[in-house]
């Protein structure tokens, strides 16, 4: 029964991780390296990179901040309606990709008040950069926050009252106690945030109008490549994409080595 | 006076946990606040520290109204229960924190530290982190962390609770070393009686949001001013009687009550010790049944009940109870040397302790 049941999850493994990966990379390099750096470095190629990349970093500070701000009120304050809030955090989990990014259309479409608005202003959300990021920060918004929920709620207050005993004003307070006692967590939902900005397709795709050399993204250029039936392009990106995701997933490992030994750090102490 | 409270009370929503209570505190007193988990002693000693903001009355430190003062400028030093030391930091930092939030030089910093290290037996433990120390290190770390600063008053929060009991009775033995050398005025919460007895110069006693009792530990002990008292702190065989005729008489004891009214229902307490017990039918007048022997390491507790039913607590000390041959089930002779009234509401005045009429001297001599 044991080798059956061995085999069996190492056959998934194949059919599912090993094989598709090592597929793609033998077919990158398939017509040998020049054709594979022509690809990777066409302007089509390079504009996508650039676009994703901006759009993860702006993704990953706004996330930083607010997932912070948002996690620290949910488990810190009592206030009516904590609970529904807490309900939501989950729900860009529940939610196709592709739903969040039609319903953005249908907020900020022609002819609602949102776009006359911003219209007014001169900023075209819909099919450019804003629409994109708001998109990807649908998809990414319960990565932090449910990181450093749990986490709070192991830390506890007291050093934070221990350090305003001590003499320190909130920020001192904030930076030097809470903010250290949560750097793991927040590595850990960084990462995970920025894993998740990189790979986003349905609602990017749906919100940005996969514009060439404007609003396409890397995952959006592989799309239009494999479409295009530029096979070598489309394997070149996404090889370059999945190297990323491999330094990723080692940088989460060792994350999660670390948050896990931090908290147990935290509840060896008796609480 | 370095610590006035007065009138200090405070409510959480329809709870009460603390009733208008008032107190003073002497400069360099070590004082215990003792009470059962929930008498509000941990949520006065927050609201001194300025953790907690009182729902009424006042606080004084140093003649100085703390109220509306901030926790970051009361100058006073807070030792938490499960240690809150700041778990990124080595025990160098942990220390070094709070006089680098206020700002000391360099060349203060570092002297002070090793001051402080030496004084607590911390030496070459500066590089470690809070999780490479034991329970007593770390508590120790905790005291130096709130010591460092040289604050005005060091409050402690159920500092030994989180310790098994040998490190504890070590870290007690710490406190008072500590408050020997340096005379800091200390406030320190325990729920454990022993602890207070031994560590504190004076006690306040907490029940439900009240102070019952504010004295030295053999005030206290000996002269409990409420009923809660007298159980809480040591142990006491209560009964309860109604006075007639000038006494109260309770199955076969009678206990002279002059100057209370007929008719007034009153409580009488007697420490264990004062119920002497003998293996000779003739040596006292109550008879009695030995229920229970229980060896405490330094005395025995008997435990006896009356031909009327009452259970009574006894202790006999070492060289006594070798006197004597006890044995479960048999019938011993006992008689109630000392008692006292306990008074059925708080504060009322009590009168000493006095000899009840029916005190038989030996029977036979």
């Amino acid at each position: 029964m044991r080798p059956v049941m061995i085999g069996s999850v190492w056959a998934y493994f194949l059919v599912l991780l090993i094989g598709p990966v090592f597929y793609l990379v033998v077919q990158s390099f398939s017509e040998g390296i020049a054709p594979f750096w022509t690809e990777l470095t066409r302007p089509e190629a390079l504009h996508g990179f650039l676009l994703t990349a901006e759009i993860t970093v702006i993704v990953l500070v706004v996330n930083l901040c607010f997932g912070t701000v948002t996690a620290l009120v949910l488990v810190r304050q009592k206030f009516p309606g904590r609970t529904f809030l807490s309900g939501l955090i989950d729900l860009p989990f529940a939610v196709s990709p592709v739903i969040a990014g039609f319903m953005l259309i249908l907020l900020f479409g022609p002819d609602t008040i949102l776009e006359a608005f911003f219209g007014s202003l001169g900023v075209k959300v819909l099919f450019a950069f804003p629409a994109m990021v708001l998109a990807t920060l649908f998809a990414t918004f319960p990565f932090i926050v449910r990181e450093l929920t749990p986490l709070l709620q192991t830390i506890g207050t007291e050093s934070e009252e221990a350090a305003r005993t001590l003499g320190a004003g909130e920020w001192q307070v904030f930076f030097k106690v809470t903010l250290p006692a949560l750097r793991w967590g927040l590595v850990y939902g960084a990462t995970l945030t920025v894993a998740r900005s990189i790979g986003e397709f349905g609602a990017v795709l749906v919100v940005s109008g996969n514009i060439l050399l404007l609003t396409q993204t890397a995952t959006l250029h592989i799309y239009q490549s494999y479409v295009d039936f530029n096979y070598i392009g489309a394997n070149a990106v996404a090889f370059a994409l999945l190297a990323v995701s491999f330094a990723i997933l080692a940088l989460l490992e060792i994350a999660k080595a670390r948050a896990q030994a931090a908290t147990q750090q935290m509840s060896a102490d008796p609480v | 006076m370095k610590i006035e409270v007065k009138d200090l009370a405070k409510t959480f929503g329809p709870v009460v946990a603390v009733g208008r209570v008032s107190f003073q505190v002497e400069e360099g007193e070590l004082l215990g606040l003792l009470g059962p988990s929930g008498s509000g002693k941990t949520t006065v000693l927050r609201m001194i520290a300025g953790l907690e903001a009182p729902s009424f009355g006042d606080i004084w430190i140093d003649g100085r109204r703390v109220n509306d003062l901030p926790v970051q400028e009361r100058n006073i030093g807070f030792v938490f229960q499960h240690y809150a030391l700041f778990k990124h930091l080595t025990v160098y930092d942990n220390i070094a924190f709070g006089l680098r939030v206020k700002k000391w030089g360099r060349q203060a910093i570092g002297p002070r530290i090793a001051e402080l290290l030496t004084l607590m037996s911390l030496e070459r433990l500066d590089d470690r982190y809070p999780h490479q120390l034991s329970g007593g290190q770390r508590q120790r770390v905790a005291i130096a962390r709130a010591l460092a600063p040289r604050p005005s008053v060091l409050l402690l929060d159920e500092p030994f609770g989180a310790v098994d009991a040998k490190v504890r009775q070590e870290l007690r033995e710490w406190l008072i070393r500590l408050h020997n050398e340096l005379n800091v005025t200390s406030l320190f919460v325990t729920h454990d009686q022993e602890e207070a007895m031994e560590v504190s110069n004076r006690i306040l006693v907490f029940s439900k949001g009240r102070l019952e009792q504010s004295g030295s530990p053999a005030e206290v002990y000996e002269e409990p001013a409420t009923e809660f008292v007298a159980r809480f702190i040591g142990s006491m065989n209560i009964l309860e009687g109604v006075v007639k005729n000038g006494a109260v008489v309770i199955g076969s004891l009678e206990f002279p009550a002059s100057g209370i009214d007929d008719g007034t229902p009153v409580q009488v307490g007697f420490r264990p010790y004062y119920v002497k017990v003998s293996d000779n039918h003739m040596r006292y007048r109550q008879r009695a049944k030995l229920r229970h022997i229980y060896f405490l390491g330094v005395a025995y507790r008997l435990e006896i009940e009356t031909s009327d039913g009452l259970l009574l607590r006894s202790r006999v000390n070492k060289e006594e109870f070798r006197q004597y041959r006890f044995q479960v089930g048999q019938t011993v002779s006992y008689a109630v040397t000392q008692f006292r009234f306990l008074p059925r509401e708080a504060g009322a005045h009590l009168p000493p302790d006095r000899p009840p009429m029916t005190t038989p001297g030996p029977l036979t001599p």
